[in-house]
């Protein structure tokens, strides 16, 4: 079970260039808004068209600009589904189920009808897609995707039409009717939580071009690149200026960093995840600032504070995050006076 | 009222009838056609395209009834090929009666379809190319009934505009009762022989006939429509 792709396409203005291979599981393509996520899906699924390039599907070339090969999006066997599902809005749920399905009559009613049960539906066959909410909309969109049989499964924002409430249940839901599917399963979202909640491999585009591929919880644990420190959630990054092997000055920031990994001739930034910064009451041991409080929020289970350095204040701010200990207002406690940027946590980027 | 009724001469109504029925399916099909079709074309080729098959809409109907003249003429190569060789003749016929009406039904047809068609989510059509749906089941299947209150309404215009057709009618059909005089031709010629009160029968059927088909056309795509959500 593999889909290998390699596709150039050529916009005014803008170049799609993505290159990758999936082996089994579930991969995720991670990328802001705008970056060709959902181009690249509708590439491979034959909607779109690309410059150039080539898709093979489980040893079956779908597309080969140098051969003219382009299988019909039909002949493609992709289960696609779509950010805003795409439902028949003029057919019931049975008849959105029924109309694509290949299989005689009597056969396929029996599939539906577990197909019904498995995912939920079960009195809702008479209801048209309006009637319906987002999370049972999203199921009826799989079921009837599952129901064609495809070969590779492709969610584009599977979760971004659904309200924060049901998110998490939803995904536990669908997470299970996927793990039946037994070919493979491409994800397009902006979210890096999903991405790591789903896919074991993941890829990174930016501006349309993959600038990262590998296993999703290697890639959060070591960026290497600044767009993938940045998407995968670091808030804190500075670009640097080499001082020795081991040290060096970060701009952004204003301070002088000693580092756990020597500092390479290509590395152009530093990184640092708001919640490994270590607050001091005095300026002892290595890597720490003299801050002051620039910004406070709060999110349910996180304190959100902005700081910047005490002794410049032109120097950029910087997030630092809390665990919260209890939901009710604390007392207020005191602003650290001094931060440390442990060595071991600092990301070196390119 | 009921001396004119006893009178009168019902020809005109059924012919009425009969020609805007007939031109109104021609127009349904060709318009739905022309809207598939012109989606398919370029950007440049759009706007061209639709202009001509927009023209009858914008031009006074008597222009267009030249236009048809000039086509259909016995003494016009095309017309005379049409008689000569397939015995076929347009001017001053009952099938003069229609060609007039679909020409000018023709564009309210396909301006409504393509705008109907232009509605419908692109996703929905992928979606169905996708699931491995053939072009044509997913046109028959899925972007008609989602256009459907569309074409009805281009269907409801295409007929009012059909049955109440005189300028092209007049030029290529003629008045001639019996064959070619339909209620709106009636109305014209009776004012202009003084007979007013006949004329005015004829408004009052002719405004029942509008009414009663508007209505119906919209009651039952009303009930089609309901599953699909409208901002109002």
């Amino acid at each position: 079970m593999a889909l290998e792709v390699s596709i150039r396409k050529k916009f005014s203005g803008f170049c799609l260039d993505t290159e990758f291979t999936t082996d089994g599981g579930c991969m995720g393509i991670l990328g802001a808004s705008g970056c060709g996520k959902s181009m690249t899906l509708k590439c491979i699924a034959g909607i779109e068209k690309p410059t150039e390039g080539r898709i093979v599907l489980n040893g079956q070339v779908l597309f080969d600009s140098e051969k003219k090969i382009d299988v019909s999006v039909q002949q493609r066997r992709i289960g696609y589904l779509f950010q805003n599902y795409a439902l028949f809005p003029t057919m019931t749920v049975e008849e959105n189920l029924s109309i694509a399905m290949p299989g005689k009559k009597e056969e396929k009613r029996r599939k539906i009808e577990s197909y019904i049960k498995k995912f939920q539906l079960t009195g809702l066959e008479k209801r048209y897609p309006s009637q319906l909410s987002g999370g049972q909309q999203q199921r009826v969109a799989l079921a009837r995707m599952l129901l064609c049989e495809p070969q590779i499964l492709m969610l584009d924002e599977p979760f971004s039409a659904l309200d924060g409430f049901l998110k998490d249940t939803l995904q536990m839901e669908m997470l299970e009717l996927i793990r039946e599917f037994s070919g493979d399963v491409l994800m397009v979202t902006h979210s890096r939580d999903e991405v790591f909640k789903f896919c074991d491999h993941m890829v990174l585009l930016s501006e349309g071009n993959c600038i990262l591929k590998g296993k999703t919880a290697e890639i959060f644990a070591n960026p290497g690149y600044m767009e993938a420190a940045r998407l995968t959630g670091c808030k804190n990054i500075s670009p640097i200026e080499k001082i020795s092997d081991y040290e060096l000055y970060a701009t952004a920031w204003k301070i002088r960093l000693k580092t756990a990994e020597k500092i390479e001739d290509y590395i152009r930034y530093v990184g640092i995840r708001g919640h490994r910064l270590v607050p001091l009451p005095d300026k002892t041991g290595e890597n720490v600032m003299k801050i002051k409080q620039a910004g406070y929020s709060e999110t349910p289970f996180e304190k959100q504070f902005l700081f910047c350095n005490a002794e410049d204040e032109s120097s950029e701010r910087i997030w630092w995050m809390k665990k919260k200990e209890s939901f009710l207002a604390e007392s207020q406690e005191k602003f650290p006076s001094y931060m440390q940027f442990p060595k071991e946590h600092l990301m070196l980027l390119r | 009222m009921l001396e004119i009724m006893k009178n009168i001469d019902w020809s005109p109504l059924f012919i009425s009838l009969k020609t805007g029925i007939l031109a109104t399916i021609f127009a349904f099909f060709l318009g739905v056609a022309a809207a598939r079709m012109i989606m398919r074309l370029n950007n440049t080729a759009k706007v061209v395209v639709d202009g001509i098959l927009t023209l009858p809409l914008v031009l006074p109907p008597t222009v267009a009834g030249f236009f048809l003249l000039l086509l259909f003429s016995l003494r016009r190569p095309f017309g005379k090929f049409l008689m000569t060789q397939f015995d076929i003749k347009i001017v001053q016929t009952w099938p003069g009666c229609v060609i007039a009406a679909l020409v000018i039904a023709f564009p309210l047809m396909y301006r409504n379809a393509r705008a109907a068609f232009e509605q419908v989510d692109v996703n929905v059509i992928y979606a169905g190319r996708t699931l491995g749906m053939s072009e044509r089941k997913i046109f028959w299947k899925i972007v008609v009934p989602m256009a459907g209150p569309g074409l009805a309404s281009g269907t409801v215009l295409a007929f009012a505009r059909a049955i109440g057709e005189y300028g092209a009618t007049s030029m290529l059909a003629g008045n001639i009762l019996g064959k070619t005089r339909t209620v709106s031709v009636a109305i014209a010629s009776e004012v202009a022989a003084g007979n007013w009160d006949v004329a005015g029968f004829w408004v009052c059927v002719i405004v029942m006939i509008s009414f009663v088909i508007v209505a119906l056309i919209n009651f039952v795509s009303g009930k089609n429509i309901k599953n699909v959500n409208r901002w109002m």
